[in-house]
């Protein structure tokens, strides 16, 4: 339980996807403009990287070791991610209609996301069980939330200021992304000392 | 000379990385050292080449509806065979890039020059202009990396610099230090660079997404505007 707990919180704060291991920064730096668009983007993301990982990590486990097929991992795991995210848009709209309205639009985006890709492969690689891999996407996914949503408030306050004409549009922003970055690197040490 | 064009637009007037802001996770992740962004600006690079390649040649047999799935195939399929190559001859090589490597799969220059330039173009055409992005992305890569490792961790390329070894600013070489230094560099690509800083604030010109982003933007402009 413990090891879950450490696993989820480190996800989330230490090694988030975003700001420490630069996974997703497109979905990061072109839809965090507005909390709306932040907020559903990354409801899709954890969405998708649940599932991904439910599928993905079976596949791996039951099929690609055992007939020793390890090497078609990349083809595989994307290749399920792309036909994964058509089906759930599909299932989505068919039978849960309010849901595909609010995030129906981000679905097509996150078969490139690289963090959804990216999550997948990690859980294979730490050698991780189901529940901590599952324990791992959850944690990716809020940690990408939680990027998205402060980054959104961050981004609505450089709207407003008087900025340099060269550092205009993206450069202030990764400046900003910068910052918040270093904010959370405060977080590091804080989990593995939280249960000693 | 226009085929020649073809190459060298994407090293500078249309560098991937630095103008048309494409592939960043990558560009950020792997460029704390010079050795490991030429390692991952050269696998980039090749399987850029060949997918280019073999996606225009294949442009008239990829029917239109299906064709992002049959790019990722290919893709990814090319991915593995560099994955391999780079196991086989270059193993520290992918210890450091590690998950880094496969991920190229999705790195949106390959797919939006597979989208925009290869499926549209001749054969030679299309291999120059993958050769010249790649080019491109391998500049773009080695540059930010120059910074982040002379000055982060007083070395370059594994040699000790004098002074600066010293004098270390390591926050450089950690991930605040990648997009600081990237966004100084795009800072400089508007101030010196002969076009005009775009207004917007994320270039989505080139990236095979850009129709369904707009899409989600679009919406939610809609829906601000029903909330005023």
């Amino acid at each position: 339980m413990t090891n879950l707990i450490i696993i989820l919180l480190s996800a989330v704060f230490i090694n988030n996807y975003v700001l420490s291991k630069f996974l997703g920064i497109c979905p990061f730096l072109g839809v965090s403009k507005k909390l709306g668009s932040a907020v559903g983007m990354s409801l899709a993301v954890i969405f998708v990287m649940l599932i991904a990982t439910a599928v993905t990590w079976p596949i791996q486990k039951f099929l690609l070791d055992p007939k020793d097929l390890g090497y078609l991992q990349t083809i595989v795991f994307i290749l399920v991610i792309a036909a994964l995210v058509q089906l759930v848009e599909i299932v989505l709209k068919r039978y849960i209609p309010s849901l595909h309205r609010s995030l129906g639009v981000y679905l097509p985006l996150i078969t490139t996301n690289c963090a959804v890709l990216g999550v997948t492969i990690l859980n294979i690689s730490e050698n991780y069980t189901f529940i901590e891999a599952m324990v791992n996407s959850l944690g990716s996914g809020l940690g990408f939330m939680l990027a998205m949503v402060m980054f959104s408030g961050v981004r609505s306050t450089i709207e407003g200021s008087d900025i340099p004409e060269s550092f205009r549009g993206l450069p202030i922003t990764l400046i900003a992304a910068a910052i918040t970055s270093l904010s959370f690197m405060g977080f590091g040490g804080v989990i593995e000392n939280l249960f000693s | 000379m226009r085929t020649l064009n073809n190459f060298t637009k994407g090293i500078i007037r249309e560098n991937p990385v630095l103008v048309l802001v494409l592939g960043t996770c990558p560009t950020l992740a792997t460029s704390t050292s010079v050795i490991n962004a030429l390692g991952m600006g050269v696998a980039a690079t090749v399987v850029l080449l060949f997918s280019n390649i073999i996606i225009s040649a294949l442009r008239n047999v990829i029917p239109d509806k299906v064709r992002i799935p049959c790019y990722i195939v290919l893709i990814a399929g090319l991915v593995t065979a560099v994955q391999m190559l780079v196991k086989a001859y270059a193993p520290t090589l992918n210890d450091s890039l590690g998950i880094y490597l496969p991920l190229i799969v999705v790195n949106c220059i390959i797919l939006g020059r597979a989208e925009m330039f290869a499926s549209k173009n001749k054969v030679l055409a299309s291999a120059l202009d993958g050769l010249g992005m790649g080019v491109g992305f391998t500049l773009a890569l080695f540059l930010m990396a120059s910074v982040r490792e002379i000055f982060g961790n007083g070395t370059f390329c594994g040699l000790e610099i004098p002074f600066l070894a010293d004098n270390k600013i390591s926050i450089l070489t950690m991930a605040p230090g990648g997009f600081m230094v990237f966004g100084l560099l795009i800072a400089c690509v508007n101030r010196f660079g002969k076009h005009k800083p775009k207004k917007s604030d994320f270039s989505c010109e080139g990236c095979p997404q850009a129709e369904v982003c707009a899409k989600a933007a679009g919406r939610d402009a809609k829906e601000a505007g029903k909330d005023d």
